[in-house]
């Protein structure tokens, strides 16, 4: 129960194509995270799965079932949108009983589930509240409650975090990880935030301007990037860029270098460069580096480089990790 | 606006507008209630002389009073009713995308702009009128015989009058707080199986309570006192059919020269306003809360 298959989906608004063609598989019980940057088409894409906007053309299926034109309650998919939107009239208990009672459930069978739900969220000591009187990452939990009570075949999950501050984000995702390993029920997660693909997906699909660049696990992303945008997109801090004469040395129009690949020292390497600021932070350092040709560099190194403002650098990266990329942007090798 | 000493300088600076409005309102009820226990009529200029409550007891004594007190309840329920059904679909309606979406918007807006007696006086002659009035046309033309709405359903023929001119400002109200509900909203709705109609139900009809409180709470306010309409149509009859407690004070003051008896009327019609006025407020009170 919960795969999902989208074959040649396209999504016009008005003349403009906002997804081209795409082909895409999600299996059951896969975590999969759309990423990319904003307005490039994932929550469109998310809304032609949960049916509340129609396909231009192509087809969806759940299930090997074909679901096109099938209506949104029908396709058996709870959605958390970005704005949670709760019910604001209603308590706690009725928010998640609501999708239960348009199901025509028994009241004592509603009841059973809610408080369930409500015991699995933590949420048992807010029940009667109504979403006002709730804080950021509560009301995100009422609008979980509300999606789990169904027992739908798939989660769909729309930018969930990205109202809360950054301690209360790390948290819920781990909460969101650790739904997925009870449930194991399919999940898709739209997000712009890479560290949250990253750390939470099984499967990443990387988008830009409604086409996909690639598909894979988080590492092979990480490994062998497809191209010189999934390249800059994984991975944080970001990829550091070459061209030039540099690049040809390597047989490439652009090669790339992560900031963790990078070792510095102050007599030799392959890159000479002046460094900017020097961020310490205990664990890691991190050198904002400017090289002779004009480019910057980020490198990231332990916490015990002494390196600071103004001191000259140079740069050097193993074979291995120098990434090569052709005139059309598409990794070589 | 927290602290004690910027509450005390609040106080202080509304104060003039307070007394202001005190003062206007003070100086007219006080000669009203002045003169609602004096015997003062106009016919008989000089001669008033303090009478107690007779006035109070004639006029709460009098049949026509208790007619006027059911038909000002008839009046203000029909029209609210009217006027709150008709504004939510209405603001559903042109809520939906359509084409001319602006000129229809401004053309429902229009009656509203038009003065009480203008219309009341457009509905009297051009449409109710048994003899020349769209609907006797109608009537005759489906072989039905014209139906004289002032002589055989007064009230009704004036409600029906202040509803459309009350309907434009309710559907103004309701269709801008239509247009504030976050779209997100339905849609989870529509995810959790909810049909058109449920979707009405729970989440459209809740989010417009609040104005639709005040939209009643308004209209209520102005309604109590419909007088034009009633004076350029009916003149309050026939008989008594058609006079609500406002056209009875004017009836009694103006048309008899009673100034005692009319401002007896006058104080019970601002007691009975008050009462109204508490009602609504605790239920206003109870919705803002929320
Ligand atoms: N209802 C709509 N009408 C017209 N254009 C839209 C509509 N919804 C989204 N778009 C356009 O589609 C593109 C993708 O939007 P969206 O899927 O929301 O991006 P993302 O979620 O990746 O930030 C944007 O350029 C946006 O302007
Ligand atoms: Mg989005």
């Amino acid at each position: 129960m919960g795969s999902i298959t989208l074959e040649n989906v396209t999504k016009s608004f008005g003349d403009v194509e906002v997804i081209p063609p795409l082909n895409l598989e999600i299996n059951e019980g896969e975590f999969v995270v759309f990423v990319g940057p904003s307005g490039c088409g994932k929550s469109t894409l998310l809304r032609l799965i949960a049916g509340l906007e129609d396909v231009s053309s192509g087809s969806i299926a759940i299930d090997r079932e074909d679901a096109t034109s099938i209506r949104p309650a029908r396709r058996g998919l709870a959605m958390v949108f970005q704005s949670y939107a709760l019910y604001p009239h209603m308590s706690v208990r009725k928010n998640i009983a609501f999708p239960l009672k348009m199901a025509g459930l028994e009241q004592a069978d509603i009841d059973k589930k809610v408080d369930a739900a409500a015991n699995i969220l933590n949420l048992s000591d807010y029940i009667d509240r109504k979403p006002g009187q709730l804080s950021g990452g509560q009301r995100q939990r009422v609008a979980i409650g509300r999606a789990i009570v169904r027992e739908p075949k798939a989660f769909l999950f729309d930018e969930p975090l990205s109202n809360l501050d950054a301690a209360l984000r790390v948290n819920m995702r781990l909460e969101i990880s650790e739904l997925h390993q009870d449930l194991k029920t399919t999940m898709v997660y739209v997000t712009h935030d890479q560290v949250e693909a990253m750390t939470m997906a099984d499967k990443i699909v990387v988008l830009r301007a409604g086409v996909i660049e690639q598909v894979g696990s988080p590492l092979e992303l990480y490994r062998k990037p497809a191209n010189k945008f999934v390249a800059g997109f994984i991975g944080s801090p970001n990829m550091n860029f070459l061209s030039g004469e540099a690049a040809q040395k390597h047989g490439a129009h652009t090669i790339g270098v992560r900031p963790e690949h990078l070792a510095c020292s102050r007599e030799s390497g392959m890159w000479k460069g002046t460094v900017g600021v020097a961020e310490h932070l205990g664990s890691d350092t991190f050198l904002y580096v400017t090289l002779n040709d004009g480019s910057n560099f980020t490198v990231r190194s332990d916490g015990n480089v002494d390196l600071n403002h103004g001191d000259t650098v140079y740069l050097s990266a193993e074979p291995e990790n120098i990434y090569r990329f052709d005139e059309n942007e598409q990794a070589i090798g | 606006m927290a602290t004690d000493h910027s509450r005390i300088a609040a106080r202080f600076m509304i104060s003039p507008a307070v007394l202001l409005l005190l003062g206007w309102m003070i100086v007219p009820l006080s000669m009203t209630l002045y003169f609602s226990f004096l015997d003062y009529n106009l016919l008989s200029p000089g001669m008033e002389e303090w009478i107690g409550f007779m006035n109070y007891e004639y006029f709460l004594t009098d049949p026509a009073f208790f007619a006027a007190l059911g038909n000002t309840f008839l009046l203000v329920a029909g029209v609210l009713v009217i006027t709150i059904t008709g504004g939510v679909a209405l603001a559903l309606l042109l809520d939906q995308p359509m084409w001319g979406q602006g000129i229809v918007r401004i053309l429902v807006i229009a009656p509203f702009f038009v003065m009480p007696t203008v219309s009341a006086l457009v509905w009297k002659n051009m449409f109710m009128n048994p003899v020349n009035g769209l609907f006797a046309h109608a009537a005759k033309a489906m072989g039905l015989a014209p139906f004289d709405f002032f002589a055989h359903a007064p009230l009704f023929s004036i409600i029906m009058i202040v509803a459309w001119q009350w309907l434009p400002f309710a559907t103004l109200i309701l269709l801008t707080v239509l247009q504030s509900l976050d779209k997100e909203q339905l849609e989870a709705a529509k995810m959790d199986g909810a049909r058109k109609m449920s979707r009405f139900v729970h989440i459209i009809l809740p989010h417009m309570s609040r104005a639709i409180t005040v939209v009643i709470l308004i209209q209520t306010i102005f309604l109590l006192s419909i007088f034009a309409e009633i004076l350029v149509t009916t003149n309050g009859g026939p008989g008594y059919a058609s006079t609500n407690i406002t056209y009875l004070v004017y009836a009694q003051s103006l048309l008899q020269f009673d100034v005692g008896g009319g401002s007896a009327g006058g104080i019970v019609a601002v007691v009975l306003a008050n009462i109204v006025a508490i009602f609504l407020m605790r239920m206003i009170g109870k919705n803002l809360e929320a």
